[in-house]
C-alpha cells in the first residue's frame, strides 16, 4: 500500500465503575483529556471527531464537538452498539489515509449506571417501531436474544454452561489485577452456574456488569506519530460486516458475521490467528466471547467450549482474552467496544501492570453490536 | 398502556396485515410473486429481489422450535410477573423463522419439537404469536 500507516498514539479510559455526579459528556472530556495529553497533542489539534453517546440522540457527534468546544472539519456518529469504534477505528483510519483529517479524536461517555441504574428494560411504552415491534411484546431484550444463540450452540456443538462458565472465571482472574475493576473478587465455576438464571442458558454471572464510564483514542499518520509522546501502535488491519438486526432474521444462530470479518482483518494484517499474543474480544455475555474465538478463526467451530476450558483465556494462560476484566467484571457503560481497543493498546506498549500479557505484540480488538448483529475487528500491533 | 399488559406493537401501514391477522387466528406471511419466496417480517418489498410483487398469505402456522430460552429476571413489571415463560425461535414449515413465546409449561419445551401457532389476545385490542406443543 502506498498510503500512509496509521497509529494510536492515544488510549485512555475516564473514570469507570460507578461515577454519581458525573454526566457522560464530563465523562467524554475527561478520556479525551487524558488520551491528548499523553499523545502530546491539544484540544486544537483534532480536526477529525468521532463521537458517541448511549442515548439514540439524533446527532450525538454534534452533541459532544459543540460540548468540548471543537468544531471539526471531519465527523462520524456511526452507531452500530458495541462493535461501533472498532468501525470508527476503520473509519478514522481511511479518513487520515485520504488527507481528509490530521488527527482523529474517537470519544465515548455513558452514565447510564448512575442515571439509568440496573433497572435498564423497564419501560412500557407502546412501540410502533419496526426494529421492536416483532420482538419486544414477547419480551425479547439483549439477555434473552444471546439466549437463544447460545441455547443453539448447546444442541448443534454439546457447549455446556460450565464451559461458558470458565469465560466468567477467567475474565473475573484478570479482574483481579486490574485495581480500577468492578468486581475483584475470585469466581469459580460454581459460583457461575449456580448463580441466578437470567435467560436460561444464561446465568447472572454469563452476563455483563452494568457501569458508567468513558474512553478515547488519538490516531494519527505515521509522519505525525513518530512525533508523539507514546510509542505508536499500528493499525494493522481493520474490516467490519453486520448480517441481521432482529435475532430471528440471523442467517446462522451458530455463526455470526466475525467469521467475515476476522479473516479480512488478519488477511489486511498479514497475520495468522496462530500470530495473536492477545484477544480483546465484546464481553456482553460469555456467550459473545466463545462464538468470536470460534468465528474469528481461533479454534474450528463448535470447538470453542473445550478451547476455553482449564483457564486458557486468563493472563498468564495460553490465549489471553480481556486482561482488564472485560465487560464481565471490570466495566461495561453500553457500548464497550472503545475500551477493548484502549487495553489493547495499553498491553502493546508494555503498560499492562500486573495484568501485562508477556511479549505482546499483536492484538486483536474485536467488537460486537446488536445482537451478534454489527462486528468489526481490529488488528494491532508495535513496531518490533 | 394500562400496565397490564407487555409493550404492543402499534400497527403501521407494512405490519398492520400481520397483527390483524394475529387477532384473527391466522399466521400471515408475504410471498415474493417475482422470486416465489417467503418472508417475514412484512415488508414493502421482497428482501430477496426488491419485487413489490408480494401477496400475503396465511402460513399454516405450523413449524419446529430452533431454539428457545426461559426467562427468569426481566425488568418489565408485566412480563415479570409471568417469568418464568419461553421464548421460542419456530422455523414455520413455509421457510421463514419467527420469534413468539411459548403458549405451555416452559420447562417442557426442547429445540426440535413440533408447535402450532395459537393466538392469545394479550390486550381486547391485539392478540399476539404463541406456539403450542403438538405432541
Amino acid at each position: 500500500m502506498s498510503e500512509q500507516r496509521i497509529a494510536i498514539v492515544g488510549a485512555a479510559e475516564s473514570d469507570y465503575g460507578k461515577c454519581p455526579g458525573r454526566s457522560e459528556f464530563d465523562l467524554h472530556n475527561q478520556a479525551a483529556e487524558r488520551a491528548l495529553s499523553e499523545a502530546g497533542l491539544g484540544k486544537d489539534d483534532v480536526d477529525g471527531l468521532f463521537s458517541l453517546t448511549n442515548g439514540y440522540f439524533r446527532c450525538p457527534s454534534l452533541l459532544v464537538a459543540e460540548y468540548l468546544g471543537i468544531h471539526p472539519t471531519y465527523e462520524d456518529c456511526t452507531s452500530v452498539g458495541g462493535s461501533s469504534f472498532e468501525l470508527l477505528v476503520e473509519h478514522a483510519m481511511a479518513a487520515l489515509q485520504a488527507g481528509r483529517c490530521k488527527v482523529a479524536l474517537i470519544t465515548y461517555g455513558s452514565d447510564q449506571l448512575s442515571v439509568l441504574g440496573r433497572t435498564l428494560g423497564t419501560k412500557s411504552d407502546p412501540i410502533s417501531h419496526i426494529a421492536q415491534q416483532y420482538e419486544e411484546p414477547y419480551g425479547l431484550n439483549i439477555v434473552s436474544a444471546y439466549a437463544l444463540a447460545a441455547r443453539r450452540h448447546m444442541h448443534e456443538y454439546g457447549t455446556t454452561s460450565e464451559q461458558l462458565a470458565e469465560i466468567a472465571v477467567s475474565t473475573r482472574k484478570n479482574a483481579s489485577l486490574n485495581p480500577l475493576a468492578m468486581y475483584r473478587d475470585p469466581l469459580t465455576v460454581e459460583d457461575v452456574v449456580n448463580s441466578r438464571m437470567i435467560a436460561s442458558p444464561l446465568h447472572k454471572f454469563d452476563c455483563c456488569v452494568i457501569s458508567d464510564g468513558g474512553g478515547a483514542l488519538v490516531l494519527t499518520t505515521e509522519d505525525r506519530a513518530r512525533d508523539c509522546a507514546k510509542d505508536p501502535v499500528w493499525v494493522l488491519g481493520s474490516s467490519q460486516c453486520s448480517d441481521h438486526l432482529h435475532i430471528a432474521d440471523m442467517p446462522d444462530l451458530t455463526e455470526s458475521a466475525a467469521a467475515v470479518t476476522g479473516p479480512r482483518a488478519m488477511a489486511e494484517a498479514g497475520v495468522k490467528p496462530e500470530d495473536i499474543d492477545l484477544l480483546c474480544t465484546y464481553d456482553s455475555f460469555t456467550i459473545t466471547v466463545l462464538r468470536a474465538i470460534e468465528d474469528l478463526g481461533f479454534c474450528e467451530k463448535g470447538e470453542g467450549g473445550a478451547f476455553v476450558e482449564g483457564g486458557r483465556t486468563a493472563v498468564g494462560g495460553d490465549f489471553p482474552v480481556n486482561p482488564d476484566g472485560g465487560g464481565l467484571s471490570s466495566n461495561h457503560p453500553g457500548m464497550r467496544g472503545i475500551f477493548l481497543l484502549i487495553e489493547s493498546v495499553r498491553q502493546l506498549r508494555g503498560e499492562g501492570g500486573d495484568r501485562q500479557v508477556a511479549d505482546a505484540e499483536l492484538a486483536v480488538a474485536h467488537g460486537v453490536g446488536g445482537w451478534l448483529s454489527s462486528h468489526g475487528t481490529v488488528v494491532l500491533g508495535k513496531d518490533k | 398502556m394500562d400496565g397490564t399488559s407487555p409493550p404492543m406493537p402499534i400497527p403501521d401501514v407494512e405490519s398492520a396485515p400481520f397483527w390483524q391477522g394475529l387477532n384473527e387466528g391466522k399466521l400471515m406471511i408475504q410471498r415474493c410473486r417475482s422470486c416465489g419466496k417467503p418472508q417475514h417480517y412484512m415488508r414493502i418489498m421482497c428482501k430477496h429481489c426488491w419485487s413489490r410483487d408480494l401477496d400475503v398469505e396465511q402460513a399454516s402456522g405450523e413449524g419446529e422450535v430452533h431454539s428457545f430460552t426461559v426467562v427468569h429476571q426481566i425488568g418489565h413489571p408485566v412480563l415479570k410477573e409471568q417469568a418464568p415463560f419461553a421464548i421460542l425461535l419456530v422455523d414455520l414449515d413455509e421457510g421463514p423463522r419467527v420469534l413468539a413465546r411459548y403458549d405451555g409449561d416452559s420447562e417442557a419445551v426442547s429445540i426440535g419439537d413440533r408447535v402450532r401457532a395459537t393466538f392469545p389476545k394479550v390486550t381486547p385490542e391485539q392478540a399476539l404469536l404463541y406456539f403450542e406443543g403438538t405432541e
